[in-house]
């Protein structure tokens, strides 16, 4: 495995299993982010004049596929670009990390518009352009991840890795208008999406954008650390076994060796 | 390396490719017959019964209205099958490294092996696409303009299933869970193919000609996008397979 100045320093740094202090505080504000938001969508910002109540499920719907589709999908492409360039092996779990919990955003991003849809819409699927071209999304960085699970040579896995990261990015675009354009002629426009947001309203909505940007900081905090240990683990064990095998046999510890 | 080794090399790929398929009969013996036996598949799961009305008096039968998406359905699944097969017979015996120990452009390898799935799968998609119109009765009024559009489409359609599909499947080669992983990998970045080539030739066959050639032309960017990344990327994805 090839190494950057960011590995022998992480080394040090990532030591233990536990959070550390910049976890602790991100995720101390992400849940006071989530006790303000709640009250704020379910209790305090008033119901929307077309939609009611139904509007409230926007304040974490919208917020998180900002962070799936753009936030997170776009650190794994830039975190992708680094490794392609320099081999870092901070950006390549940087990026892992990030795909990870942006599929997880976009599975939440599909519940949540569906739920929105019953009641808005009368059903749960209406093949709106957008939560279409997010289900295509969803599986795309599926097989990002199911590439990355492949038992194969770490590097060549990264690499190969890396280079769907950026293509599948790219691809999120592709997928993304060609929906719409494909939508756009049988319906127009996408139907209750173009609400008008003011006063409280529009505050909600900031928060839970600020709400769930916190949330994803945490979780890419502790995903990418988890992902470290396991490299950890991976090459200290192999490290390990080579000296254990290499004891057994007095002749291969001299100095040919 | 200069641009003739990299055609060159490329035409070495694309005839050895095509010689192994005049030896071996796979695309013409099993992915030809899986792609008529969609088209039949398709009659069963949408009753040829169901009639939908046209114009003032007419009607046609669902299963016509949906002919365009399904040619290219059945073209897809098929192509699934044809890349199997393109990359089955380098990794099989290892000969992905031998390509690349021949000397070859990697990117005249990227066009030679897409360029053999190209006419694997035109000629795949051309006994489709008459397999469909024989058996779903689409009482299509041909002119010239529907027919060219339809060709174009198709042509275009399938570059881009050939293009982006090589390099997915050289992103996948090597590795044991290649038959299910490439399509895991491949049919969403496809999907806007379907999307495009579904409404070019809904257009070619029922509706207003001129509606289509955007679509072909959406179509014809995809393929040359990749076509491009394919030619760049293929040296370091070879490189590790």
């Amino acid at each position: 495995m090839s190494s950057t100045g960011t590995t022998t320093n992480g080394s040090r740094a990532f030591a233990g299993p536990t959070a550390s202090k910049a976890t602790r505080v991100v995720g101390l504000m992400a849940l006071a982010g989530i006790a303000l938001l709640l009250p704020l969508a379910l209790l305090w910002s008033p119901p929307e004049i077309d939609q009611a109540d139904a509007v409230r499920l926007f304040y974490v719907h919208v917020p998180s596929a900002t962070v799936a589709l753009y936030l997170a999908f776009g650190v794994t492409c830039l975190g992708s670009l680094i490794y392609l360039r320099n081999q870092s092996v901070f950006w390549d779990l940087m990026a892992h990390a990030s795909a990870e919990i942006g599929v997880v955003f976009c599975g939440f991003v599909l519940i949540t518009g569906m739920l929105w849809g019953r009641p808005t819409w009368g059903v749960y699927w209406e093949w709106d352009p957008r939560i279409t071209s997010t289900a295509i999304t969803l599986i795309l960085y599926l097989g990002y991840l199911a590439l990355r699970r492949m038992d194969l040579d770490p590097t060549v896995r990264s690499k190969r890795a890396a280079f769907l990261g950026i293509i599948s990015f790219c691809n999120l675009f592709i997928i993304k208008y060609s929906v719409e354009w494909w939508r756009g002629l049988h319906q127009g426009q996408t139907i209750g999406i173009d609400t008008q947001l003011d006063g409280l309203m529009l505050f909600t909505f900031a928060w839970g954008m600020v709400t769930f940007v916190l949330i994803f900081a945490w979780l890419l905090m502790h995903r990418f650390r988890l992902g470290w240990l396991e490299l950890q683990a991976t090459t200290t064990s192999l490290d390990d076994a080579i000296a254990a095998r290499r004891a057994e046999s007095p002749q291969l510890t001299g100095e040919g060796l | 390396m200069s641009g003739s080794s990299l055609l060159g090399d490329a035409l070495l790929v694309f005839g050895k490719d095509l010689r192994i398929e005049r030896s071996s009969k796979v695309v013409l013996s099993q992915v030809l017959p899986f792609a008529l036996m969609i088209l039949i598949l398709f009659g069963f799961g949408i009753s040829p019964d169901i009639r939908v009305p046209i114009g003032a008096d007419g009607s046609r039968s669902v299963l016509a209205q949906v002919t365009p998406g399904l040619i290219f359905l059945a073209i897809l699944f098929s192509s699934l099958l044809a890349l199997g097969r393109s990359f089955g017979v380098e990794a099989d015996d290892g000969t992905l490294d031998a390509l690349r120990l021949a000397g070859l452009d990697p990117g005249g390898i990227f066009i030679g092996k897409a360029a053999a799935v190209l006419v694997q799968l035109l000629s795949v998609g051309s006994i489709v696409t008459l397999g469909a119109f024989l058996l779903f009765d689409t009482g299509v009024d041909w002119t010239w303009g529907r027919a060219v559009l339809l060709v174009t489409t198709l042509g275009a359609a399938t570059a881009g299933i050939a293009s982006a599909g090589t390099i997915y499947s050289a992103l996948a080669a090597g590795l044991r869970v290649r038959d299910t992983l490439v399509p895991l990998l491949v049919i969403p970045v496809l999907a806007p193919v379907l999307l495009g080539a579904g409404q070019a030739a809904d257009a070619a066959l029922f509706g207003a000609v001129a509606d289509g050639w955007p679509w072909v032309g959406a179509l014809a960017i995809f393929a040359l996008l990749y076509i491009g990344v394919g030619i760049l990327s293929f040296d370091s994805l070879l490189e590790d397979a």
